[in-house]
């Protein structure tokens, strides 16, 4: 049983737009049974915080190509991409490089 | 690297497996110390002091191996608020700040187009944006020059003309001209205490307030403009076309101003990604043969301002990855594709494909942009490279059309065209004084919008043309557009004339000499 986690969720280069414009994002993830990892979160987006055009953010079960994912900073491919194990004060940046946002 | 684990994988003796890389014990590759923060190249992982000595390393390595941009030359930087062109005009910014020996030696200007009508923006947005832009433009202290789109509807036709390039007068090579100025600098600075790198930016700022086109440039648009402006727009059957036309518009606006206030050079912050997106785009648009100009390092298509491409080297990861870790401020923007869906236009089908593949496929972009580099810019078998050959009304390219012998679907279809071209018989004579001495806002028949149509048709490349196809009406075109088609139409016509009797005349004189 994972305890609950407060994770800082933020979206750029436009990835904002399908969030009503809000950039920053100070969510709290409920304990769940398996550990709360990117995957997990993506799922968890989707169904609280996307208004809309889910197509343009996720597909399959990753984020769309063009969006880059900064876990605290760095590269989410140095820290096992969709495998990464969100800690509690963890911060994740989606930025889109995709036109037009 | 699947293979491998597939061949050898009873070999590899049973144990832990080893952690994958989240473990970030991984050193960064250039200097074996510092924490890797960002992936490039295919498993190269750079620590943050790294990654920026290399990024800005290749900026400046394009720069200083393409030798195109020559010590105190006027260079515009045209941004949009986007990533690359932000990071552009902060590697700008810091290439000028540095010490001497390594320090930036042209003169930036910053424009900025706002391009808020045609994606029909509530002037409240608008408004927003550009103080967010302008409060940017301030900080970074260059001059700077903000149009909107509907100034369109107020530029002269000679935009949309070719001017050679002025001779570099005693200045011939590269290496003259960085001796010259370096002696200069030193002149200035035993004269008087000349801390600031770049001096000028400060005056300049005050005296572009000065000229009347800059200032007509400067004013905010009126409502009329704003409407006609979406009016074109709303008109413009799918969202390829809209793209095509606002990225035409958006050039000829950056060319005016860059022409306006005597800058030589501008800059553009296409990445590495969108150039390999630009030219398969471009492919499918059928401007094949002005790949060379549209994604080549520099564009030397308007004759006396070049374009040039120095972020070409970087990938939009790197970009972002900079721009985030060194706080590049970038201004978002809504345009025409944002939140389309991924088969709206060309545009976006094409940047889904390349980056879809690039995400299974590492080396796709760098790939496609490899190809990008190895065109060459040769003018057509048979054909010399005379600033005078035909140019398209829109792109500027020089023309890629067959007007005769061609067995292509599309040299069938542009004889059509020209036959109007061929020596008039008796009967179209007739017919031609009332048409050339019409003027467009004349008479609105039918027949005079076909030959509205027809006119400016006449002047296309063929991608253009194809993309003109969307356009049900060219009316709502601003004038410059049309005045300048009407204009090079009549004058081919004549030319024609004159030629014909010039023919005879000589011919005369070979017989009665």
């Amino acid at each position: 049983m994972a305890a609950p986690l407060s994770v800082e969720v933020e979206f750029g280069g436009g990835a904002e737009l399908l969030f009503d414009g809000v950039k920053k994002h100070q969510v709290t993830l409920p304990g769940q049974e398996e550990p709360w990892d990117i995957r997990n979160l993506l799922v968890w987006i989707k169904k609280n915080l996307l208004k809309e055009r889910p197509e343009l953010f996720i597909q399959g079960d990753s984020v769309r190509p063009g969006i880059l994912v900064l876990i605290n900073d760095a590269d989410w491919e140095l820290l096992g991409e969709l495998d990464y194990q969100l800690q509690d004060q963890d911060s994740v940046l989606f930025i889109s490089t995709l036109h037009g946002g | 690297m699947c293979q491998v684990g597939e061949d050898y994988g009873e070999q590899v003796p049973v144990g832990p497996p080893p952690p994958p890389l989240q473990s970030r014990e991984q050193k960064c590759v250039k200097c074996q110390e510092g924490v890797p923060v960002v992936v490039i190249r295919a498993g190269d992982a750079f620590c943050r002091d790294c990654f920026k000595a290399y990024y800005v390393h290749k900026f400046r390595a394009v720069l200083g191996k393409n030798r195109i941009i020559f010590p105190g030359e006027k260079v515009l930087l045209a941004w949009s608020g986007g990533l690359s062109s932000s990071s552009m005009l902060w590697q700008v910014l810091e290439g000028l700040s540095r010490s001497s020996a390594k320090q930036l030696r042209f003169m930036p200007g910053v424009v900025y187009v706002d391009e808020g009508a045609a994606c029909g923006r509530s002037p409240e947005d608008r408004a927003e944006t550009l103080a967010e832009v302008r409060s940017i433009l301030q900080s970074a202290g260059l001059p700077w020059y903000s149009v909107s789109l509907e100034k369109v509807f107020s530029l002269p036709q000679s935009v949309l003309r070719y001017f050679s390039q002025e001779p570099a007068t005693g200045k011939s090579t590269y290496k003259e001209a960085v001796d010259g100025f370096i002696r200069q600098q030193q002149g200035l600075g035993t004269q008087g205490t000349e801390d600031s790198p770049s001096p000028n930016p400060g005056e300049e700022q005050l005296s572009w307030h000065g000229p009347q086109d800059a200032q007509s440039l400067a004013e905010p648009p009126t409502a009329a403009q704003t409407e006609a402006v979406s009016r074109l727009f709303h008109s413009v059957r799918t969202l390829t076309a809209k793209e095509e036309l606002l990225h035409t518009f958006r050039t000829h606006l950056i060319l005016h101003v860059a022409r306006t206030h005597g800058y030589s050079k501008v800059m553009t912050g296409d990445s590495c990604t969108r150039l390999a997106i630009k030219l398969l785009t471009n492919l499918a648009l059928g401007r094949g043969a002005f790949l060379a100009w549209d994604t080549g390092f520099a564009d030397e298509r308007h004759g006396d301002v070049v374009v040039v491409r120095p972020m070409r080297e970087h990938t939009l990861k790197e970009v972002a990855f900079y721009n985030h870790l060194f706080a590049v401020p970038t201004v978002v923007t809504p345009t025409l594709d944002t939140k389309a869906p991924e088969k709206a236009s060309i545009h976006r089908l094409m940047e889904t494909f390349v980056l879809r593949l690039q995400a299974q496929f590492p080396s796709t972009v760098s790939t496609v942009y490899r190809t990008s580099e190895k065109l060459i810019k040769a003018p057509r078998a048979g054909r010399a490279t005379s600033p005078s050959r035909p140019r398209c009304l829109l792109c500027l390219c020089t023309l890629d059309v067959d007007s005769e012998d061609s067995a292509t679907a599309f040299g069938a279809q542009t004889t059509i065209a020209p036959s109007r071209r061929q020596p008039p018989t008796p009967q179209a004579q007739a017919e031609e004084p009332p048409v050339t001495c019409c003027s467009p806002g004349c008479g609105a028949g039918s027949a005079e919008r076909e030959d509205l149509r027809a006119s400016v048709i006449e002047q296309l490349c063929y991608g253009c043309r194809v993309n003109t196809k969307d356009l049900p009406s060219l009316e709502p075109l601003p004038p410059y557009v049309l005045t300048e088609a009407q204009l090079r139409g009549h004058r081919a016509r004549v030319t024609q004339e004159i030629q014909e009797f010039l023919m005879e005349d000589s011919e005369d004189e070979v017989d009665t000499a």
